[in-house]
């Protein structure tokens, strides 16, 4: 058998223009081996979900900066779970107040990662917590 | 419980035909039982290759198409095929970017992949991906690859129109068009028409073209179909062409004689492939290998020897004529 890569879906939910991170975060997870699929800016959850869905994706990565984590996050981590992907691991980055990471957490995203945040930290987490298919 | 992912295939299912596709990708072993399966079922979807430089437009225009597809309510099939770093083994699958208007399609299944620096398999693993969709009930499978490479002639090999895509202002198209384009080229496009230099490619391609045509007995002529992709201008056009294409293939007969070269050339690939990796696996578990190029570095064997030695082993039925 070939070797098995970790694919992940960076995807910008919402209005949110600020795609610096988004485009740098694909960049740093192709360069550490992964197979990236960005998706573009103006994403809605169906989209990021059905996008996830097709590529088998093993990640999905959220960036926001323009406080829609909130919704956006949650939602796509439901509409997952009803499309039988609940194995995919969901992880966050952007403007995000810190008294709001536990809830977000607790409604299955798997970390958040605030402005400053090492890419090998990014990285090693993703690593770490990818589950097999 | 088990998903049966052979009848969920054949129902359409994207969960199972995005599972099977990664098994293909990743030579995992359950791929085998279930391409045996959804094989019967295949040989419906018309398989169509866009091919060009990096940039030049493809993914551009494989949306366009797709829209207008779409329009007709025929379903579509898309894989789109990226290079993967050699040095990292990463890769950036920019394709979806431009196809999001039919990310929420439930009639579009598109898929994303890295050419993984595969040994000539990367033919291998795309026709997978194609069969899938095929088995999958879609009508049209589109195949985006990259640049006009000896891979990429290859992938070509798997559709049944091959599109090439050129812009003004990328160099020498005569050049480029030496490197065998001409032999695999069934309609060109010249996209980003409203660029500088259009008229002038567009005249250069259509002169080859005629040139071409008068050397060779050709019974297709390749159109050359202007193009603005991102302004959805000549999309029109070019789905004639690509349905004129389809209508010359199949009231020639060459789509058939053209699917049964395929199957002629793609088993003898599979069985190149499978005798390789079966050898490969066992000379590599014992390091039999590394015995061996040993003995050929301290001149007690050679290569030569050596691939007689272990064809005697393996296929000792090969000398017995
Ligand atoms: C650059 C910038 C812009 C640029 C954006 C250019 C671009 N194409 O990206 C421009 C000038 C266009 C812009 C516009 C606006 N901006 Co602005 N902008 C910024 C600024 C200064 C830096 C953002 C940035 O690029 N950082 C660099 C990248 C690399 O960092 P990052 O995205 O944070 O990513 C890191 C982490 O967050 C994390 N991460 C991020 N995403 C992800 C995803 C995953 C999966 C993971 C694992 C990790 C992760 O990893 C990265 C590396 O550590 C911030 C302030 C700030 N300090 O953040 C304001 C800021 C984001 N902008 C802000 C605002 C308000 C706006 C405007 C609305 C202003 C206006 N009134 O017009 C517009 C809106 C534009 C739009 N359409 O959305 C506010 C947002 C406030 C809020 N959230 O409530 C901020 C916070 C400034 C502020 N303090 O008020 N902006
Ligand atoms: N000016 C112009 N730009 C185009 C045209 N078609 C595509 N583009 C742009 O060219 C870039 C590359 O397009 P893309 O479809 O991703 O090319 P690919 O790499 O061949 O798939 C994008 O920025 C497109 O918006 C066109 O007809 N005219
Ligand atoms: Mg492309």
């Amino acid at each position: 058998m070939a070797e098995k890569k970790i694919k992940i879906i960076v995807a910008k939910p919402g209005l949110d223009g600020h795609d610096r991170g988004a485009k740098l975060l694909s960049r740093i997870f192709a360069e550490a081996g992964m197979e990236v699929v960005y998706t573009g800016l103006r994403q809605t959850p169906e989209m990021i979900v059905e996008a996830a869905l097709q590529e088998d994706a093993d990640v999905v990565g959220l960036s926001s900066l323009s406080g829609v984590h909130n919704y956006f996050f949650p939602k796509v981590v439901e509409l997952l779970k009803a499309k039988k992907l609940g194995n995919v691991l969901v992880v966050g980055g952007g403007i995000i107040p810190l008294e709001d990471i536990p809830t977000l957490k607790k409604l299955g995203i798997a970390e958040i990662f605030g402005p400053g945040t090492s890419t090998d930290t990014i990285v090693g987490f993703i690593k770490a917590n990818v589950k097999s298919k | 419980m088990d998903i049966d992912y052979v009848a969920e295939i054949l129902e359409g299912s994207p969960l199972a035909m995005a599972r099977v596709m990664t098994w293909l990708e990743n030579e995992d072993e359950r791929a085998r039982s279930c391409m045996e399966k959804i094989y019967p079922h295949t040989g419906n979807a018309y398989v169509l290759g866009i091919t060009g430089s990096p940039g030049t437009g493809k993914s551009t225009l494989t949306d366009g198409v797709t829209w207008q597809l779409r329009n007709k309510e025929l379903t579509v099939g898309i894989v789109a095929v990226d290079p993967s770093s050699p040095f990292t083994g990463g890769a950036l699958l920019g394709d979806r970017i431009r196809m999001t208007r039919h990310s929420a399609d439930p009639g579009v299944f598109m898929r994303s992949m890295a050419t993984r620096g595969y040994l000539g398999g990367l033919a291998q693993f795309t026709r997978g991906a194609v069969k899938v969709l095929d088995a999958g009930g879609k009508d049209f499978v589109i195949i985006e690859t990259v640049g006009v490479g000896q891979d990429e002639v290859d992938v070509m090999r798997v559709a049944d129109t091959t599109c090439v895509v050129l812009v003004p202002g990328l160099g020498d198209v005569i050049q480029s068009m030496k490197a065998g384009i001409m032999e695999i080229a069934d309609i060109y496009v010249i996209n980003k028409y409203d660029r500088p230099g259009a008229d002038q490619l567009f005249a250069e391609v259509q002169f080859r073209v005629d040139q071409d045509s008068s050397i060779k007995d050709r019974s297709w002529v390749p159109p050359v179909i202007a193009t603005v992709a991102v302004e959805g201008k000549g999309e029109d056009d070019f789905l004639e062409a690509i349905t004129a294409h389809r209508t010359y293939l199949e009231q020639s007969g060459k789509l058939l004689e053209k699917r049964r070269n395929r199957i002629h050339e793609e088993t003898l690939q599979m069985i190149h492939h499978e005798l390789f990796r079966i050898i490969r696996e066992r000379l590599t578990k014992d390091s039999r290998i590394e015995q061996m190029v040993e003995e050929i570095m301290n001149h007690k064997l050679n290569p030569y020897n050596v691939v007689e030695k272990v064809v005697d082993e393996w296929l000792p039925a090969s000398r017995l004529k």
